[in-house]
This record gives C-alpha cells, structure tokens and sequence, in this order.
C-alpha cells in the first residue's frame, strides 16, 4: 500500500477532524442560550421577505441529540478503522485483509469436499453423481459466462459438446487447456495477401467443407494456401492441436462460416484467450471442472 | 414570450420561458425513463437500431431529467424567487436571456450527440468538450445575474432560499470545471486529464455533489421560497435554518467516496467519505423539518390544496431518502446494495419524490403569478389533484419495485451452496427482476401522465390568462 506523505497525511487529518468537530460546534454555539420556556410566544426575526417572515424556534431536541450522535458515532469510527491519513485504525483492519479472512475461512470448510476427488481419474469421476453436481456448479460459476450456460459456446468461444476439440479433447489435454489456458493466434493475412488474395484463399478454405461460391479461382487459392496456411492448419487443412489451429474441413467455425466471416478472419486474424485458471480455482477443482467439461462429449 | 404579462418591476419573461421549459423537459426526459424502463422489459423493441439502444438512451434520460427538467425548474425558481426576496430587478435582461437560450442550447445538443454515441462516459458529465465550454459559459452569466441581483437588494438581509441557491450555483461551477477537464483529440472527441482511481475519485466527487449540490440545495432553495408562501405561515426556525445549512454544504462535498467502496480507492478515503455522508443525515433532516414544521397552524389547509400536498409530500421524500442514503452509506449496507437495483430506487426516491415533487407544486405556485394571475390560481384544481396522486403513486410503484429487485439481487448475488459455489448465476438474478421492472416501467408511465396532465392545465392556464388579459385590455381602451 501506497503511503500519504507525512505532510498529506496531517492534511487528510486536520481536514476531517476539523469538518467534523466544526459542525458540532456549529450545532453547539447555534444552540447555546436559548431556551424559551413554553409559555412564551415564539418571536420572528423582525425580517421580512415577500411577506415571508422567519420564526426563532429552537433546535429540536432529539435532532439535537441525534446529530451529536452522529457526530460521536463518527469519531469512534474514525479510530477503529482507517480514515484519519496514515493512522491505520486501532482494529487494523484492511478490505484485503478482511478479503483473505473469507477466503481462508472457505478454503477450510469447502476445500476437503473437493480434495477428496483428487486421486480419482477424470474418466472414472466423470461418471460420479456427486463430483459433476460439484462440476457443474463450478462450471455455472466460472466457464458458463463465456461458453454460455448450456455449454454449446458462442461467437469466438468453443461448443464444449461437439467433440470437436481446437486442443484436443483427451481427459488430460482438456486438463492442461483449464489449468494453464491457451493462447491462440491467427495472423492477419490483409496486407500481405491483399483483397484478391483473401477472396480466392476464402473460396478455397470454405471449398474444404464443399462451401465455395466462386469456383474459378480455386486452383490460385490452393497455391495461395499451400505457400501460406500449411503451416497451422495442414496440407488436408484438417488443423493441428500443437498450436490449435482449427480443422477447416468439417463445417464447424469459431468465429463464422459464412464468406464475411471467413474472409474477415484472413484479414484481420484472431486471437483467441482461454484463462488459465490453476491459481483461480487450485488444482482440485479445475479436476473435477475438466471431469465435468469431458463428460458433456463422452455421455453414455 | 408575449410581453402583456410584464411586471413593472420584476423580468418574467425569463421565469415564464423557463417555466414553460421545465414543463417540456420533464415530458421528454420522463419519456425516455418511461422508454428505457420498457427496453429492459422488453430488451427487442429497438433491436439492431444504435441510436435508440439503452446504452445511447439512458445518459439522454438522466441529462434530460437533471439538466433539463431539474435546471430549468432552478433558473426559474431561483430568477423568480431572487428577484421578489430581494426586491430588485434581474441584474441583466440580456445576460438572463442568454443563460436561457444558451441553456436550451445545452440541452439540444445534448439530444443530438448522445444518441450519436459522443459521450465523455462520465456519469452526469456525458456532454463533450465544446458542450462543456457553452455549459461553462451559461453558468457564468446565471451566477454574474443571480449574484447581481442580490448587491441589489433592498433590504439587508439575505432571505436563507438564496443562500441555498448561491452555494448551489458557485458549487456547481467548481464541479463541472474540475470535472471535465480533458484534452480535446477532435471536434467532438476528448480524454479526460484524469486517469484510475483519481479519475473514478474525481468523478464520484462530481456525481455526488451533482446530487447534493444541483438537486438538493438548489431544490432547498425553492422550499424555503414555495412553502412558506404556499402556506402563508412564517418559517419554522431561523437557527436551524443556519445550521443545517453550513453542515450541510460543508459536509455534502465529502460524500463522494460512498460510490467507491471495496473499489481501488484508499481505505482512508472510503471511510472518510462514508462518516461524512453519515452525519449528513442531521442537517439533511434540519431542512426536512424546517419545512415540514412552517406548516403547523397551517395542516388543514392539505384538505383543499394540491399544491401544497405536493409541497409536503416532497419534503417527506426527501426525508426518506435522505436516511436512506446515509444508511446505504454504510460499508456493509453497502456491500449488499451496490451494483443493485436498490441504488436506482434511492436515486428515484429523490428524484421523483423529492426533486420532481418539489418542482412540480413550484411550479403550480408561480406559473400563474408570472402570467399576471393570482398564485396557485392554474385553470383546474382537479387535474393538479388527480396529477399529485398519479405522482404519488407511481413515485411509490417506482421505488418499491426497486427495493424488491435491488434486496433481491444483492442476495443472489451472495447466496452459496454447500460446497461454496454460487447458487445463483447473473442471468438467474436478471431473469429474476424482469416482474419488478415492469411494475416501474408502470410506476414512471403513472408519473409521466401525471407530467402530462400538467403540460395540459399549463396550457389551458396561459391561454386563460390571455384572454383575461385582451378583455382587460378591451375595457381600458372602450373607457
């Protein structure tokens, strides 16, 4: 944490404890002699304005007592927890630190429920009730906002229920893809391929799942892939999980299939994320998360 | 604005055109409430059109409301209220009537830029750069002519509406100044010169004080004129009058804090912003009760007068939330109603309650007064009646609705499993609160009526007064 300078410190303090106890002498010295018995008949203050004139009531008594109260409930405060500059509170408390109490406090009552799934295999656990009721929850919380709560994945984030896997779909490779992410990338092809370019490679890759609307330059856009995509994807175009390169052939599209989509992707590129989330959830429950992600493709 | 109405001594013409004004911002910028409250209930209706999305709208509407409905009711009441507790004409006719039209000017600009999507997305400080400019400028002329008027008084005393008034205009000025200092890129692009946790700070400081300075002294201001005169009774107590009004600015300008907790902001500056809005409390409710007690001797007059029910009924709202802001300032309230409907409830509760309310029974008060008719005397005292309780309830509709949805939310939000997981997902507390906001959809459809019925006896009103006026005329000139 960041420390106010002495001087700014001293500044924070005079301020606060001077708004502070202004007020309340504020309040006192309005309030100072004067107490009209009842009998009396209030005086105005001889002002007039548009025929408006101003009675000299007394401050109310409970609103009286109430703001001291306010006041003294403020103070006591101000020297339990931190507010007067660098003093930090006699109860020294933080919101980190007040942050790290739950956690720790809910490592301990729910960190053995979860544990105790560890050495089972993911194949084996993916059958168990109990531990993909624990997935599922874990999943809701954490995956559904991205892979959508039916898991079947949107624009740029993968159907989780299609076996077909960018990383591969073993129950470790989908541990690994959990615990540690991914990070995929897609060049842009705009500048060096150039429109024409990107129409006649687009024309071949959607020829790949038997797509293509402009057959006349499929021959170009083989050359074209062949000098330029081979890498990634592969001479059949079918993709390679060491860098997650998606298959191309089999009409499945992260981020559409239709020649917008495709001919945007060759441009501009993509760059996908998945988080890693070992030191998010710990590596109990990212094992029984992946338990769960690996039973919606392996069903019964 | 026709000049038959012109008072030997006083300028109505502004008070009248801004009177006008407030009357039609407050059907544009409660309209778009009443559209953008439906779009959550109905998230298609506009689908695929930007200019119409929730996000473009709901800046329009909160500018709408507070600088358009909200200003307007401040120009006018404070140029008409200056001018008849000081006894002194407008300082400058040409200076008020450049704030006027430099203000409608504002408020255009406004419509057009921020469906365009040109917003410097800082809550309540959307308008960019060169908008920013023309504000600064306006507010200088209200201050030169709010500030002049008053050398000129003729008595020695300051009435205390006016000092609620004047530390609403010199604070305001400081506000928007400071926040919206930002490095113009292009015509109607900018950055502000504030960035993180300083910027949020900076921010915050604004919005709160936009809320206790624009509508909370300034608004004091216009109790202390409207219902004391409203009434006929003197005000209750001059030396709570002096109290709760130096507490209440000095300790207004520290609240800020209060929106950032459990944020990035130091805890020091959390806690100090919460004390401070918690002893606001006090002198909140000095103004509360300096208005509500001027009316004892006076409670039977609530039988007859919409007027003054509006009157009361908005100090009431403002009690209530005014307790309810401290206490939601309190850290651990806090954790379970921010981010949640509650916060736009208390808003409302405010907003409609007090602000709205307040204005409204100003307005009823001085529109006929500055269209050379009697006060209080509107064409129909029914429909003033029939539009208090459809305020009324559609204030309570409103705010209820938000309580639910808001309490609601926050446990959601918070509610666990048995293995520590979240019961509940965001969509689930989303899809939860769709039936609380539709009875606010319905409780701001009641409320706009209500404005709507206002915008009528407004009419009918004015258009009496004339006719009234040319016989007048006709008479004097036939003897």
């Amino acid at each position: 944490m960041n420390e106010l300078s002495s001087f700014w410190s001293g500044w924070v303090i005079v301020l606060t404890l001077g708004s502070v106890f202004g007020s309340y002498w504020l309040l006192a010295s309005v309030r100072k002699g004067h107490k009209p018995s009842n009998t009396e008949k209030v005086e105005t203050t001889g002002h007039v304005y548009d025929g408006i004139e101003e009675l000299d009531n007394p401050l109310p008594r409970w609103w009286y007592w109430k703001f001291v109260i306010l006041v003294v409930f403020s103070l006591v405060y101000l020297a339990l927890y931190p507010g007067l500059g660098n003093f930090k509170g006699l109860l020294g408390w933080t919101q980190i630190n007040q942050y790290e109490r739950e956690v720790a406090k809910a490592e301990q009552e729910f960190g053995p429920i979860f544990a105790k799934y560890a050495s089972t295999d993911i194949e084996t656990l993916s059958q168990d009730d109990q531990a993909m009721r624990l997935g599922q929850r874990l999943y809701s919380n954490n995956c559904a906002i991205c892979h959508g709560s039916a898991a079947t994945g949107g624009y740029g984030f993968p159907n989780l229920t299609d076996n077909d896997w960018l990383y591969g779909g073993a129950a470790h490779e989908i541990k690994t893809t959990i615990l540690d992410g991914r990070v995929a990338a897609m060049p842009a092809w705009g500048a060096s391929l150039g429109e024409n370019g990107i129409h006649k490679v687009a024309q071949y890759v959607m020829d790949l799942s038997g797509q293509a609307t402009d057959t006349s330059v499929l021959d170009e856009g083989k050359q074209l892939f062949t000098t330029n995509c081979v890498a990634c994807h592969g001479q059949d175009g079918k993709g390679n999980k060491l860098f997650g390169a998606p298959n191309l052939t089999d009409n499945i599209w992260l981020y559409g299939g239709t020649e917008q989509n495709i001919k945007q992707t060759l441009r501009n590129g993509r760059a996908g994320q998945m988080p890693a989330w070992k030191e998010i959830l710990g590596e109990d429950k990212v094992h029984i998360v992946s338990a769960y992600v690996y039973s919606l493709s392996n069903q019964e | 604005m026709s000049s038959t109405f012109d008072h030997p001594t006083y300028n109505y013409s502004v008070v009248r055109a801004f009177t006008i004004m407030t009357v039609v911002w407050g059907i544009i910028g409660m309209g778009l409430g009443v559209l953008i409250a439906s779009q959550l209930v109905f998230p298609e209706i506009f689908a695929g059109i930007e200019y119409l999305h929730f996000g473009r709208l709901r800046p329009l509407h909160t500018n709408a409301v507070i600088f358009g409905f909200g200003g307007c009711a401040l120009f006018a009441t404070s140029f008409f209220v200056v001018q008849r507790t000081t006894q002194a004409r407008l300082f400058s006719d040409t200076l008020a009537s450049f704030v006027f039209w430099g203000w409608q000017a504002v408020l255009v600009s406004a419509a057009i830029t921020l469906p365009l999507g040109y917003t410097q997305v800082k809550e309540y400080a959307e308008l960019e750069w060169p908008i920013d400019i023309l504000i600064t400028l306006v507010w200088v002329a209200y201050a030169v002519v709010f500030f002049g008027t008053i050398m000129q008084r003729k008595m020695q005393h300051i009435y205390v509406a006016n000092w609620f008034y004047g530390a609403f205009i010199v604070t305001v000025a400081v506000l928007h100044i400071f926040n919206s200092l930002s490095v113009p890129v292009s015509t109607l692009k900018s950055y502000s010169v504030y960035s993180g946790a300083v910027d949020a700070m900076v921010q915050w400081w604004y919005g709160h004080n936009a809320v206790g300075f624009f509508l909370t002294a300034g608004f004091l201001g216009m109790m202390y004129y409207f219902v004391p005169k409203q009434t006929g009774r003197p005000v209750f107590s001059y030396r709570l009058s002096i109290v709760h009004f130096w507490a209440l600015i000095s300790l207004y300008i520290w609240a800020g804090p209060h929106h950032l907790h459990y944020t990035a902001l130091p805890e020091w500056t959390q806690s100090v912003g919460m004390i401070m809005s918690l002893i606001l409390l006090a002198p909140s409710w000095g103004g509360m009760i300096n208005g509500v007690m001027t009316l004892s001797g006076a409670w039977h007059k609530l039988r007859t007068d919409p007027i003054l029910r509006f009157l009361v009924v908005s100090l009431s709202f403002y009690g209530m939330s005014t307790f309810e802001g401290p206490m939601m300032a309190i850290k651990t309230v806090n954790a379970l109603s921010h981010y949640t409907d509650w916060t736009i409830g208390h808003v409302h509760a405010g907003a409609l309650g007090w602000v709205a309310m307040v204005s409204i029974g100003a307005v009823y008060h001085m529109l006929p007064v500055v269209f050379g008719r009697k006060m209080g005397e509107m064409y129909s005292v029914r429909l003033i009646n029939i539009h208090f309780w459809l305020a009324t309830i559609g204030t309570v509709l409103y705010i209820a609705s938000m309580w639910v949805n808001g309490i609601m939310q926050g446990l959601m939000w918070r509610a666990f499993n048995n293995d520590g997981s979240l019961t509940y997902s965001f969509v689930e507390s989303v899809d939860a609160s769709v039936p609380g906001w539709g009875v606010r959809a319905i409780g701001g459809g009641l409320f706009l009526a209500g404005m709507i019925l206002m915008a009528v006896n407004s009419y009918l009103t004015i258009r009496a007064s004339k006719q009234q006026n040319a016989e007048l005329v006709g008479t004097t000139q036939a003897a």
